[in-house]
């Protein structure tokens, strides 16, 4: 009724052109990495690889190490992924059920550094992590990260949405407060634990800035920060392999969302934040 | 834990035992809930509070990276970075160049964004999900990789966006070596990468436009787009509020894309605050860096109170 059949065949054409248009990239990135250098440099570029071979990806792991980079990022991502689970939920409880000294300046505190900029604190903690001894070691890549003032606002709010009842059910069956936490609510957190979860490991993933001034010899590089020096550096030239390099950090990425879709786009529209 | 106590006294028992047994379930309650605080808060105090504070001490001291040892050794210089930064060609050029990707970049994102969700929410019932995720890939994807990706669709001679508009006629420029185009490029790609993230607040906030309302104008004859302009724009004024604030700040800081494609160039027409900001820090000039970084917080906090402001005046 409102509107003709003929616009909204034009519309879908319209919208066609726009999905080629932003995935694109991602096509010619995974075809490339099939291809050749020289076919790469030639002039018109082509699009499906003349003779597809797999050499760029037997380069990436046998003469680069791109096996370890990902290992790196994968221990990162999800050893950053389950402290932002545990401690942001615990305390999201504390502030959504519970009653407690200083508790209405804890959440003012945490929430106004949920909008300062990440530059801001990027010097000085350079310098607590490099007095700690903690440059170029993992841990220095994941202990920055493992809890954000959004993981808490997430799971906060979540939880004041639970019945308050079943705190108080707990109580009366002589359940200590950390077994009602783990026993009776986090396990109704779902939702809100994927989202925060989903949200966390790809933030992670492709953490770029701080790794790359972290990690500063290869056996802590992660995925990003290789892709970054050798697409600057000696291997510039190559660009096979920066091609298959890309594809295997963007690939996992796309498996997880595709796999999470629902939830996460639920998550995005409900908080607001990528 | 210690809460093996009796549920809470029932309300008037103002006799003294019960009482004092109300008061150790509450001490009780207060203990658990800070021991469940505990690990964030230690967490946090280390590596974001204590780091922002120090950020504002550096940022007023001849803070340099010899110091590191000793970053309270230092010469405090009162509000010379700041000064010095206001005078600094390269740092106003970097201002300049960060308004005009947010004056440029945000309402181009916006728009793109808004169409997008228009479209998906009731132009089309089919394959919606196919397209609501190839808009949002862009925005999950590694900016290095994205990278990789664009120096090579955006070369001169045999990338794919000259050999297209090759095509139709136009001999494309030099789109990241030229000081013109670099900017330009750039915007383009923060649009194509963050307007997914907008499109799906979008298709959130248009839920809340009541079906019925266009049907109504429909009948009276509205064109599609009047019934946009006068039923939907209106009624999403919070939301398109909301998501061109959150792209502002983002935008503000903006700092991924000219890192990995333009290191700033050329001739710095790509150099943003927060790119110069780890510049002087590359240079060892932390005290520097840490007083230009709080500028860009100054600018990120004003434009998240006019947020505010606006947001209260809607309701």
């Amino acid at each position: 009724m409102l509107g003709s059949r003929k616009g909204t065949w034009w519309l879908y054409g319209v919208l066609t052109v726009a999905l080629v248009a932003v995935v694109a990239p991602f096509a010619w990135m995974v075809l490339g990495s099939f291809k050749s250098d020289a076919e790469l440099r030639s002039a018109p570029p082509t699009w499906w690889p003349e003779a597809a071979s797999l050499d760029n990806y037997a380069q990436l792991f046998s003469r680069l190490d791109f096996g370890g980079y990902f290992a790196n990022s994968i221990v990162v991502a999800v050893v950053v992924t389950a402290g932002n689970l545990l401690f942001c939920s615990a305390l999201g409880y504390a502030l959504a059920m519970l009653d407690f000294r200083g508790k209405r300046a804890l959440f003012v505190v945490v929430m106004t550094t949920l909008m300062i900029p990440g530059v801001v604190t990027f010097v000085p903690l350079f310098v607590l992590v490099a007095n700690a001894g903690l440059v170029n070691t993992l841990p220095g890549l994941f202990l920055p990260f493992l809890v954000s003032p959004f993981g808490v606002f997430l799971m906060r709010q979540f939880i004041l949405g639970l019945p308050r009842d079943l705190v108080d059910a707990g109580r009366v069956d002589g359940a200590g407060e950390l077994r009602i936490f783990a026993r009776i609510i986090l396990p109704l957190c779902g939702p809100a634990l994927a989202t925060l979860g989903i949200l966390t490991f790809l933030g992670s993933w492709n953490n770029f800035l701080w790794p790359l001034v972290v990690a500063q010899t290869e056996d802590t590089y992660t995925l990003p920060v290789a892709l970054a020096l050798y697409s600057t550096g000696q291997n510039s030239t190559q660009y096979g392999l920066l091609l298959a390099g890309a594809t295997v950090v963007v690939l996992p990425v796309l498996v997880v969302f595709m796999v999470f879709q629902r939830r996460f786009i639920e998550g995005i529209a409900t908080t607001g934040i990528k | 834990m210690t809460t093996t106590t009796a549920p809470p006294a029932p309300a008037g028992a103002t006799t003294a035992p019960g009482g004092r047994r109300r008061r150790a379930a509450a001490r009780a309650e207060g203990r658990a809930a800070w021991l469940l605080a505990l690990p964030f808060c230690l967490l946090f105090l280390t590596f974001t509070l204590w780091p922002v504070l120090q950020s504002l001490f550096m940022s007023f001291t001849d803070t340099r990276s010899r110091d590191l040892r000793t970053p309270f050794a230092v010469n405090v210089v009162g509000v010379e970075n700041y000064t010095r930064a206001l005078s600094d060609p390269v740092f106003r050029k970097a201002m300049l160049n960060t308004a005009y990707f947010v004056l440029v970049g945000v309402p181009l994102t916006l728009v793109v964004a808004l169409a997008a969700a228009v479209a998906l929410d009731r132009g089309i019932t089919r394959l919606r999900g196919i397209f609501r995720l190839g808009f949002y890939t862009p925005v999950i994807t590694s900016i290095v990789a994205v990278a990789v990706v664009w120096r090579f669709l955006l070369e001169t001679d045999y990338g794919l966006v000259n050999t297209v508009l090759g095509w139709v006629g136009i001999d494309g420029p030099n789109w990241l070596g030229d000081p013109t185009w670099s900017m330009p490029s750039l915007i383009l790609m923060a649009t194509w990468r963050n307007f997914g993230t907008g499109m799906i607040i979008f298709l959130a906030g248009l839920q809340a436009v009541p079906w019925s309302l266009h049907e109504a104008a429909a009948i009276d004859g509205a064109s599609a787009w009047k019934r946009f302009r006068h039923i939907t724009l209106p009624l999403m004024r919070p939301t398109i509020l909301f998501v061109s604030v959150t792209t502002g700040i983002g935008y503000l800081q903006f700092f991924e894309e000219p890192f990995v494609l333009t290191s700033g160039g050329p001739l710095n027409s790509t150099k943003s605050m927060s790119m110069y900001t780890y510049e002087q820090f590359g240079f060892g000039n932390y005290g520097y860096a840490a007083s230009i970084s709080y500028i860009i917080f100054v600018l990120v906090a004003v434009v998240t109170a006019i947020q505010f402001r606006l947001l209260r005046e809607e309701k």
